[in-house]
């Protein structure tokens, strides 16, 4: 490989790509109709997560304009890229090359077999190959693209436009060094007979690196929701603390946990308790373990045994850590099985097959379902109700939701899930975090009443003013 | 006991038989005799369509098959229909899968349509099978920023570097459009929120229909096309076969020297040779020039007739599955209205009854 | 000690990845602890197969009652473990013929392959196929016109069923469909009730939802809630 290949991209760009570039933009310019905008700067974007970059340019005072567009040249590293597959399709030719001629020499003159001369005329042409990779220069084209140009079209915009915002560009390659970028900008205007017309280039931009600030300032409402948010759960735990009575209206899922485990003592048969089919990385498997500390300890005290298939280790992991904390509290450490928490296999309908037969053949009197499920959530349920188990789910998967309505006996409704772990608890901490989020709600409900009645007026009276609020909300706050 | 009575205990495998009947006679029946049922494109279906075809030819497709064996009865027809359309238009597919198993079901469809309806596109250039990567979302969080760490080499084995129209791919934003056929988790969702929300990349999604209504809030500002289901697919499929049908007779008659210009759609396409008469006259203006309408006519009858043939001949069975599994759909839906009415009677009766004792 | 570390790794982690989207320069890091936890969970399912292991090898021992599913259990387990790590019947990776074991496990042709053909593949369709009979028998038994909004439920579910199929435009094929009454063709219904009524159903459940993660995962990294590490105190 050329040396000129491993050159630092920086060291490349202002002497050889500029140079270039500025030729081709003096070249292009003797033949422009309109004049093309002058003052093109650009600068990085101030206080953002890197690759954007603002251009702006000042408009030529020209009859008919209809709007600009704005290029920017090619990096040093994407020449080099283009250089390198250039390179490479002329090597890969080369090598086709000279199998062709091997293989028909061969099979044409020679006379031999097809089968053998294609082995032959292969070991040729990697040999071709390999000699032609040692040459320093060999197959660089005197143009950086395919079509000899060396500059991208970024976008074109409207006449009363004067500066645009470029997106995705990279702050750094590969190695860490800073990538520069240069811009140029083009007029358009009809003329005289009404035919669009394009200037020559303007002046190059000076060169400019898309870098990423220390704090992203671009995603500031994000920030200011989610301060809003954690301090309303904070301002309620504190309060809580505080020892300010918290109520908490009671979650009937929750409630039918000590019926299910007291029918499942008086039937002698044991509970199954499935949580979920994703991993710990997962929050509603966490929740689903917290409900089960709650389960595995009620069933502790009446001596109820429960069984927990896992579809992943770590979560027999934490199940197991959670049951025996269970029969702990419960002064029943001696009954606590780690046997009866297993798991199972990763694969969704493997699980369920084994859930599913499990069920069938142990007929257990009650049903937890307790987690993230996907299609297997009525599989299991329906089965589970065809041996007449009681029934109780929780999940935040809104599409599997009525499945577990239908054929659960209660189920736990999205944040019902969540509150599960407070409303099990009683900690007082743990309602006053319920609270901060139900203020978290109404913080939510209120920003829709406004924004909706605002977009609606907006809509209904043509107001520009009130559709730009709208825009600027979803264009900063929505998309942060 | 009375019949109310008896539906109101009924056995569920009484249940699953009519169920495993009203799938199974449709299929039959529609085996035998080829017999399709009607679909009518609606606006998401036909938006799918639209924005793959909006792209100019040679454009970079990203297609993530995040589905498996189990989904693939409802969601394998329209990923077939969708490298049919990306093949056709002349895009560049690059196959990848969130999901362990959807490599294989990259290998299976590319083989079905690739390989038996498009054998002149060459991997590494026209299409390329990066496989599957483990990870769930943390794989096109990285994506977004760098593509090589997430895919060093293709599924075969080949470093990136090797294959060239992986050239200038360093991370998502290289890409013009992404297409997630999505059984669950990992999948559309993932794409939504971590890539094509943020990158602003045009996206159409394929899911299950137990997921769909999870995907309607994002249409159509974060994705530009939502196929639900085998519903979803068999209006897309629908669209893409008339539109290559289409494509096809427009590649013939350029083949033969005559280029309808324009976007004309060209009206229903002839079948027979005085059709062909017809309809170069009826085009006059719209996408042909008097002269090419002159030559179109004046074609040897041969000739004619191999520019009609394909209008009439038959699709082939691959793309036409979406459409046929729309009827097995069809009876076992009335069935469930059915069985609905049923136990609603059975309810009120026994509920009258109980009252009255 | 056993509570404590657990609990500062989760803030630090947790901190870690809310604080980086903000701010750039730690979003490589960010990257890096989700890559951890696959790491992690990898070497997690060496407890996994153990437990696997143990749970069946004990009622194969035991002759429980069900242990010949335990047997196939088992003996499934070992034979795709087998196949697949030694890649029976691979071809050779054409790239290097010389190299064995160069060729991929599941490339078609090994025994790998054919066991995802000819067993996963129409087992796991098998099990998806059946939420069809499973969906009947839950929709005969649970769907009763009980009281009002179980009847709303209803109606909505006659216009979903129906406009989901050709059915839908066969019955409703009279009313024109530029008129003014087009929207009221079953497979328009159909398209209104998903867009307008699910979509606002489901941002309610899903921003609850959100709101409840968000709680969830504070009250954790805050280590109000440490029952996942066993036990709530």
């Amino acid at each position: 490989m050329s040396r000129d290949f491993k050159d630092p991209i920086r060291s490349r760009l202002r002497p050889g790509l500029l140079a270039a570039f500025a030729v081709l933009v003096g070249g292009m310019a003797a033949v422009a109709a309109p004049p093309p905008p002058t003052d093109v700067e650009a600068t990085d974007r101030p206080w953002d997560g890197g690759g954007v970059v603002e251009v702006t340019w000042s408009a030529p005072d020209v009859e008919g304009l209809e709007g600009f567009q704005v290029w920017r040249a090619m990096t040093a590293g994407e020449t080099l890229a283009a250089r390198s597959k250039a390179r490479l399709d002329a090597l890969a030719e080369l090598k086709q090359t000279a199998y062709d001629n091997e293989y028909r020499r061969l099979v044409d003159v020679e006379g031999v077999a097809p089968e053998d001369a294609r082995m032959a005329a292969d070991k040729v042409a990697n040999l071709a190959l390999g000699q032609a990779s040692l040459q320093k220069d060999f197959g660089a084209p005197a143009t950086a693209t395919d079509d000899g140009s060396s500059l991208i079209l970024i976008d074109t915009v409207g006449p009363e436009t004067t500066s645009k915002m470029v997106p995705k560009l990279l702050s750094a390659d590969k190695d860490g060094n800073p990538v520069e970028y240069a811009f140029v900008v083009r007029t358009i205007a009809k003329d005289a007979g009404g035919d669009i017309e394009y200037s020559g280039y303007s002046t190059p931009s000076e060169v400019v690196v898309a870098k990423a600030q220390f704090l992203n300032l671009t995603r500031a409402p994000l920030l200011i929701i989610l301060l809003m948010l954690c301090g309303a759960v904070l301002y309620f735990i504190l309060k809580a603390r505080r020892g300010v009575a918290l109520k908490i209206r009671t979650i009937a899922g929750l409630a039918a946990v000590d019926e299910a485990v007291g029918r499942a003592t008086e039937m002698g048969r044991p509970m199954l308790y499935i949580n979920g089919i994703q991993d710990m990385d997962e929050i509603q498997t966490v929740a689903g373990i917290t409900v089960l500390g709650r389960v595995a300890k009620t069933a502790a005290e009446y001596d109820a045994p429960i069984e927990v298939p896992t579809s992943r280790s770590l979560v027999m992991s934490a199940a197991r850590e959670t049951v025996e904390a269970s029969y702990l509290t419960a002064g029943r450490s001696d009954a606590f099985n780690p046997d009866l928490i297993y798991y199972v296999t990763d694969e969704q309908f493997g699980f369920t097959a084994y859930v599913s037969g499990l069920i069938v053949r142990d007929r257990p009197a009650a049903c937890f379902y307790m987690g993230s499920f996907f299609a297997e959530s009525l599989i299991l349920a329906e089965t589970g109700n065809s041996v007449g188990a009681i029934q109780i789910a929780g999940t935040a998967n809104p599409s599997q939701l009525p499945f577990f309505v239908a054929a659960c006996d209660y189920t736990l409704i999205g944040e019902e899930f969540f509150a599960a772990s407070a409303y099990l608890s009683g900690q007082p901490e743990q309602l006053g975090s319920l609270k901060g989020q139900d203020m978290g709600k109404v913080l939510v409900g209120v920003v829709l009443l406004v924004t909706v009645t605002v977009a609606t007026i907006g809509a209904v009276t043509g107001s520009e003013s009130l559709m730009d609020a709208v825009a600027w909300f979803k264009s900063t706050v929505l998309s942060g | 006991m009375g019949f109310f009575e008896r539906i109101g205990n009924l056995d569920r495998r009484w249940i699953f038989l009519l169920m495993g009947l009203a799938v199974a006679i449709p299929i039959i029946i529609i085996d035998v005799t080829g017999f399709i049922p009607p679909e009518l494109p609606m606006p998401k279906a036909k938006s799918t369509f639209q924005t793959l075809d909006d792209l100019p030819a040679g454009s970079k497709v990203l297609l993530s098959w995040d589905f498996d064996p189990a989904t693939e009865g409802e969601l394998g027809p329209m990923a077939n229909t969708f490298i049919r359309q990306c093949a056709q238009k002349g895009h560049k597919m690059y196959f990848m899968a969130l999901v362990p198993v959807g490599a294989q079901m990259i290998r299976s469809t590319t083989s079905d349509v690739i390989g038996t309806y498009y054998p002149d596109l060459v991997y590494g250039e026209d299409w390329v099978d990066l496989g599957y990567k483990a990870g769930n979302e943390a794989v096109v969080k990285t994506l977004v920023t760098d593509f090589n760490q997430m895919f060093p080499s293709d599924a075969r084995g080949e470093p990136l570097s090797t294959i060239p129209m992986m050239s200038g791919i360093k991370d998502l934003t290289a890409f013009d459009a992404i297409v997630s056929v999505t059984a669950g988790y990992p999948g559309c969702k993932e794409w939504v929120l971590f890539a094509s929300t943020p990158l602003k990349i045009p996206t159409v999604v394929g899911c299950t229909g137990v997921i769909a209504p999870q995907m309607y809030p994002y249409y159509p500002q974060q994705i530009q096309g939502l196929l639900q289901a085998i519903k979803g697919a068999a209006e897309y499929e629908l669209l893409v076969n008339d539109w290559v049908r289409r494509d096809q007779f427009r590649n013939t008659l350029l083949a033969m020297g005559v280029e309808v210009s324009g976007e004309d759609s060209m009206g229903d396409l002839p079948s027979t040779s005085e059709e062909l008469d017809a309809w170069a006259g009826d085009h006059v203006g719209k996408g042909l020039t008097e002269a090419q309408a002159t030559e179109v006519r004046g074609f040897a009858s041969e000739k004619k007739a191999e520019l009609v043939a394909p209008v009439d001949a038959p699709e082939p069975g691959l793309f036409l599955e979406a459409q046929k599994r729309m009827g097995p759909q069809l009876s076992a839906h009335i069935l469930m209205l059915v069985l609905i009415v049923l136990g609603n009677l059975t309810y009120f009766v026994t509920r009258r009854r109980g009252g009255g004792r | 000690m056993k509570r404590t570390v657990p609990l500062i790794i989760t803030a630090t982690v947790g901190l870690l990845l809310i604080v980086a989207n903000f701010v750039p320069a730690l979003s490589e890091l960010s990257e890096d602890g989700t890559t951890f936890f696959s790491i992690i969970a990898a070497i997690a399912f060496v407890l996994g197969g153990g437990s696997l292991l143990k749970v069946h090898l004990k009622k194969l021992s035991d002759r429980d009652r069900g242990w010949a599913y335990s047997l196939i259990v088992l003996g499934s387990f070992f034979v795709t473990l087998v196949v697949g790590l030694f890649k029976i019947g691979a071809p050779p990776n054409p790239a290097y013929p010389d190299k064995p074991w160069a060729g991929g496990y599941n490339e078609p042709g090994t025994f790998f392959n054919w066991i995802y053909e000819y067993l996963f593949y129409p087992l796991t369709a098998t099990m998806f196929a059946m939420l069809a009979f499973y969906i009947a028998s839950a929709a005969f038994r649970a769907f009763r016109a009980k009281n009002f909004e179980a009847i709303l439920l209803l109606g909505t579910a006659f216009i979903i069923l129906l406009g989901q199929t050709a059915a839908g435009p066969a019955l409703t094929n009279w009313i024109p469909p530029d008129g003014p009454f087009a929207g009221l063709r079953l497979e328009e219904l159909s398209a209104y009730v998903m867009d307008v009524f699910n979509t606002a159903g489901s941002r309610a459940i899903v921003i609850g939802i959100a709101l409840g993660i968000a709680s969830t995962s504070l009250k954790i990294l805050m280590g109000l809630d440490r029952s996942y590490l066993g036990g709530g105190n």
